[in-house]
């Protein structure tokens, strides 16, 4: 056998522009075939005579290869390299064979030639437009566990894959002067006038190849040289030039705001055997000065009886599998047409050696010039006759022809039917950009009207159908001047939209518009018959173009047939806005990088390492990783955490603060932007002293807290709570810039600047004496709430003496570098003498058994300074701060607010659960009256006992009460306290 | 001071350990270097520039070098200022009298960086910003993003960057930019 026969019996000698010596051997539902390089999955298979290639949305009828471009809503297929590497819906028309390719049908059980769900066809009636709206109304319950599972499998397309996706994405920024969409003649011209002026330049096309309808269009020649040919040198010389990128089997998938379009590269869905560095699609977010779409046009299919089976295709795609792919798309092929571009296909054919049935054309006069070279090739053509119907199961095996008007039908045998209503210009991406469109009477056309950005349509997208004014128009779009002539054949004419002829009565007949949601005609009229007249309500009734070709074929037709049953011109009824993505784009392009560790930032301390050896558990605190305690060998958790809260009030505990928020606020009127910042007085704090700031937003809540020391007169330190830095920082800045710019001060993050190091427990001086200097720490001169500019091991350094559990603590601060030596010297020194490092979980436990709240888990932003016991805090002497009007407003001053605090169980071994209700009587009728909730709940070895923090109505007045907080299986009897359970007097911290 | 040099605390940078590129792009941890957050009002800039030894840009995107130091603009009223080794910046800044705030950032930023043919191409993985000679020629810095972190970009040379990143933040950068890297290799 010889390599074309080989590669299939449909091929043709001579014909296609693919190397027959280059073959590519894939299986089809476990079938193996032989392709040539450059066949598209669909071409590959019509090449060896299968055309049926799925089963339908909802209809499961059999279905074939409609297209030869991305434009195709029937033969979806499932491609896969190996379990991981399989993806559904690909269109076979746009996959490129590859050799070892998987292709399986889709939406078929179990086989494609034997489909149960056919049945639905029977069944169809019920099944018609609006049949989801109407039919599963009740009972609720239902639509979990009947009508939704049944529907999605019945009407189903392919199945998502359970792997992880081995495969990687890309992801490139870029930016240029000028960006063309589409690569024919006019995308390719532009290319060539705007390369001409030396702007940068983007050529996008998401065929293999350039050249557009120069695939299919043979007799077009541009300089005196074939077209196709003309069109790979242009892109050679394109390609060799500095300021020219031209990107193949990258589709403008997005045209958003200010010249911004998403595009998608293909990069090795086509190759055998890809490279491992190569990523499998690449998403480029380009930002064009300018845009020039050269999109072109769409065929669009007649609207006739059953005009889906397999076999019936556009007649420019049968144009393309012949003149590219060297294919011939049936042996005895017939002709419906409503426009010339049918007849080149047919001449095509026939020079080729196909034998054409007839060419049946629904006008009554297709031209003389037409009719001449059909009589030259011996073609029958009937003008004034339409298609009414096709026969064959799995594939056409006859058309039945009749005249226009009535007359008696004959049957036609084919095993083939090209057919053509015209082409619909290719305005999405114009569309997309916020153009406005405007309808062609003469053409029945939609074309660019006015444009909202800075672009161009030229070509068959803009209406521009001559080849001498499309290349004039494509000059002018580039803004340089290029030498071009170009020549093609016939000046194309006719088309219609809407049904045809046979496309009724609407009780039997299925003559579809929309292929891949099943949307006939008289589902269309349904529609209009029940009420909707919006061409947006007849959309989502029918479904018609939301499919994931998004009506690239039908919505001209839909529309048509609309606007016939609303007796409105075109342009009354409306068209429906076009969306991104163009054609379908996968997930993992849009996730590119963003997968593993690069989903997300994982923030690490500088002692992130050691922590780690130390064997911390880790938990996440925003992007941060933080030590949540240290589970010694045979510790579980609460034995750690009760451990390590134990030592650190009865020797010390070392502690990693790094993550705390830090600010430097630095201007002779620092101390006055934070008195407007914060609820607190700062004139009165000296420098090398802290104090704790609440900070409060316009409404009066508490928006964050932390200690704020002041280094110099115009210097202070602020933290702030981990999970707040950054928006504290904006907070302030907002307020700084908006309504405080006359303040001499500025805002600086210092949160990394600073490793933290905290010691606390009744030996934390003791450890860290030895490695301080340049400050006396001992109690007398550095009391609590401290801060000085010092030197640690040699490094400068902020010591903060400070506690947030009660202790006496020191909060050492040194240049992030040095943290790991810092925390390394003092852990030594530390864990002979029987400290320990402690984690977060010690560290709210600690800080609860105080009553010192967190902002965020006691507080949830309906709670003021007052609510949380914090009055103190705020100054009533300063004539101004962020929140002071809000703090006076009736229901922030009114009796009765919730208010924090402590709650004891009865039973001291019982924990509660944070979020717990409380109720007074536990015994009252449901709905019951809520009091509040339970915000913080812990063990607490310190105590002996468990411990709470609440929020409560009225709380400070109950003190003393017996409240209940009520499960599910049980009761759990609390008693109001305050919120100090360990410690009351506060002598500890003073140590 | 400590005593002896054993109870100094040494240093340890963030992307220590840290090598990667691909055939067409060089990634490298910069060495420490003392940086400087600088705000200070227009009046002020002269006597600032003259005090650091290097001329505060005043124009958007732009960067002055001289003696050792880099002064990229990052906003009206904010600088960083970059020296290498130990430069004594806030020293420096408080020697010119004028009304200003200089933070030391030094090691809150670490940098990694960027060279080779396809460094741009590496960079724009992740970073939105045009980074043609013509948009963002030598000298060119930008606080700008980077994937999901922000950055400060400064064109050190031709196929030359210098990205100044956030240290908790710098594995992430670094591992963008290692994927970017391999992506301007293809």
């Amino acid at each position: 056998m010889s390599a074309s026969s080989n590669s299939g019996t449909f091929r043709i000698k001579g014909a296609g522009r693919l190397t027959p010596a280059r073959t590519a051997r894939f299986t089809f539902d476990g079938k193996s075939y032989t392709a040539l390089e450059g066949d598209t999955v669909a071409s590959a298979l019509l090449a060896h005579g299968v055309h049926l290639l799925g089963r339908s949305f909802k209809y499961h009828r059999p279905r074939g290869i409609l297209s030869a471009g991305p434009e195709e809503p029937n033969a979806l297929i499932d491609v896969s390299r190996d379990a991981a590497r399989r993806q559904p819906n690909v269109r076979a028309t746009v996959q490129e064979v590859f050799d070892g390719a998987k292709i399986a049908s889709q939406n078929r059980w179990p086989s494609l030639k034997f489909d149960v769900g056919a049945v639905n066809n029977l069944f169809s009636p019920f099944f018609a437009a609006g049949f989801y709206y109407k039919t599963f109304m009740w009972p609720r319950e239902a639509w979990v566990k009947i009508y939704e599972p049944f529907i999605r499998r019945a009407a189903g397309l392919g199945v998502a894959p359970t792997e992880e996706d081995p495969d990687h994405y890309a992801n490139r920024y870029a930016h240029c002067d000028v960006l063309i969409a589409g690569a024919g003649v006019a995308g390719l011209t532009a290319a060539l006038s705007a390369a001409a002026t030396g702007a940068s330049v983007f050529l996008v096309d998401e065929q293999p190849e350039v050249g557009g309808a120069l695939h299919y269009d043979t007799a077009t020649t541009i300089d005196g040289q074939n077209g196709y040919d003309w069109a790979q040198a242009t892109a050679a010389k394109l390609k060799a030039m500095p300021n020219v990128t031209v990107l193949t089997r990258t589709t403008v998938f997005g045209y958003y705001n200010h010249g911004f379009l998403g595009l998608v590269e293909r990069v090795t869905d086509h190759v055998a055997k890809p490279g491992k560095d190569l990523p499998r699609e690449r998403l480029w977010q380009v930002r064009a000065k300018k845009v020039v779409l050269a999109t072109g046009s769409i065929e669009r299919h007649m609207v006739f009886a059953n005009n889906d089976r397999p076999g019936i295709m556009l007649a420019s795609a049968a144009r393309t599998f012949l003149n590219h792919h060297g294919v011939a798309v049936g042996r005895q092929v017939g002709v419906y047409t409503a426009h010339d571009s049918a007849y080149e296909a047919a001449f095509d054919l026939k020079r080729a050696g196909v034998s054409i049935a007839a060419i049946v054309d629904c006008r009554a006069d297709p031209g003389e010039a037409l009719l001449a070279e059909a009589r030259a090739l011996g073609i029958s053509v009937l003008s004034g006759h339409s298609v009414t119907d096709t026969g064959g199961r799995l594939r056409i095996s006859s058309m039945t022809v009749a005249r226009n008007g009535g007359g008696d039908a004959r049957k036609i045998p084919v095993d083939a039917l090209i057919v053509s209503a015209g082409w619909t210009p290719s305005v999405h991406l114009f569309s997309q950009s916020r153009g406005k469109l405007r309808f062609d009477d003469v053409n029945q056309r939609f074309l660019p009207n006015i444009y909202a950005q800075d672009c161009v349509s030229v070509g068959s997208c803009n209406g521009t159908d001559d080849l001498a004014e499309l290349i004039d128009e494509a000059i002018a779009a580039g803004g340089g001047s290029v030498a071009l002539a170009g020549e093609n054949r016939f000046e194309w004419t006719g088309g219609m939209i809407g049904a045809a002829e046979g496309a009724g009565p609407d009780t039997t007949v299925k003559a579809f518009v929309d292929f891949q949601h099943d949307v006939t005609a008289k589902d269309i009229r349904l529609a209009v018959r029940e009420g909707m007249h919006s061409i947006e309500h007849i959309k989502r009734f029918t479904t018609n173009g939301m499919a994931s070709d998004q009506g690239k074929l039908s919505n001209m037709h839909g529309l048509a047939i609309a606007a016939e049953m609303l007796d409105r011109p075109i342009p009354q009824v409306g068209l429906t806005t076009f969306r991104a993505p163009y054609t379908p784009v996968t997930y993992g392009t849009l996730v590119g990088h963003s997968r593993g560790e690069l989903f997300d930032p994982a923030r690490k301390t500088p002692m992130h390492a050691l922590e780690t050896a130390e064997g911390a558990e880790f938990e996440d605190v925003g992007n941060w990783k933080r030590a949540w305690y240290y589970p010694k060998r045979g510790e579980d958790m609460l034995a750690a955490v009760n451990r390590e809260c134990r030592t650190v009030r009865e020797v010390a505990g070392v502690f990693n603060g790094s993550t705390l928020g830090k600010i430097e606020v630095v201007g002779p009127d620092a101390a006055q932007f934070l008195n407007l910042l914060y609820t607190n007085a700062w004139d009165s704090l000296k420098p090398g002293k802290s104090r704790y700031g609440i900070m409060t937003r316009e409404d009066g809540f508490v928006y964050d807290d932390g200690v704020v020391g002041r280094l110099a007169e115009d210097r202070f330190h602020v933290t702030t709570t981990t999970g707040g830095a950054p928006r504290v920082l904006h907070h302030m800045e907002d307020y700084l810039q908006t309504e405080f710019p006359h303040l001499k001060v500025w805002l600086t993050s210092t949160t990394e600047q600073w490793a933290v190091i905290a010691v606390q427990g009744p030996k934390a001086r003791e450890i860290i004496q030895p490695f301080v200097e340049g400050v006396d720490i001992s109690n007398e001169v550095f009391p609590h709430m401290s801060v000085a500019e010092c030197s640690v091991m040699g490094v400068p350094a902020r010591l903060f003496r400070v506690s947030f559990t009660g202790e006496l603590g020191y909060e050492i601060n040194v240049p992030a570098d040095y943290g790991p030596a810092v925390w390394k010297a003092i852990w030594e020194r530390a864990e002979p003498m029987g400290a320990c490092l402690y984690g977060t979980e010690t560290m709210h436990v600690l800080r609860a058994e105080k009553g010192y709240i967190i902002v965020g888990q006691d507080t949830d932003g309906t709670v003021t300074p007052h609510d949380a016991g914090l009055g103190w805090a705020v100054s009533s002497k300063k004539p101004d701060f962020v929140g002071i009007r809000g703090l006076k407003r009736p229901d922030l001053v009114r009796e009765n607010r919730k208010q924090l605090v402590g709650l004891l169980t009865k039973d001291p071994a019982v924990v509660l659960e944070e979020g717990g209700q409380i109720v007074a009587d536990p015994n009252q009728a449901k709905p019951m009256t809520m009091l509040g909730h339970v915000t913080s709940a812990y063990w607490s070895e310190n105590c002996g006992r468990s411990i709470a923090l609440a929020l409560v109505a009225g709380g400070r007045a109950r003190i003393g009460e017996t409240l209940h907080v009520p499960l599910k299986d049980r009761t759990i009897e609390v008693e109001v306290t305050d919120m100090v359970f360990f410690d009351k007097d506060g002598g500890r911290i003073h140590g | 001071m400590a005593d002896s040099g054993a109870d100094l605390a040494n240093r340890t940078s963030p992307l220590s350990g840290f090598h990667g590129g691909s055939s067409t792009v060089r990634l490298e941890a910069a060495p420490p270097a003392e940086r400087i957050s600088l705000r200070a009002r227009a009046e002020d800039v002269a006597a600032l520039s003259s005090a650091l030894g290097v001329d505060l840009p005043v124009r958007p995107k732009t960067s002055a070098s001289g003696n050792g130091r880099s002064a990229l603009w990052l906003g009206p009223d904010e600088w960083l200022v970059i020296a290498e080794g130990n430069g004594g910046l806030m020293q420096a800044a408080k020697n010119s009298g004028a009304l200003h705030s200089a933070t030391d950032v030094s090691h809150r930023n670490t940098a990694i960086l960027v060279s080779g043919p396809g460094a741009a191409a590496a960079i724009n993985a992740g970073c939105p910003q045009d980074l043609s000679l013509k948009a963002f020629p030598v000298g060119a810095c930008s606080r700008t993003v980077f994937g999901k972190v922000e950055i400060v970009l400064l064109r050190t040379g031709g196929d030359a960057f210098r990205m100044e990143v956030w240290r908790s933040f710098s594995d992430y950068a670094f591992g963008l930019l290692a994927e970017g890297a391999q992506d301007a290799a293809v």
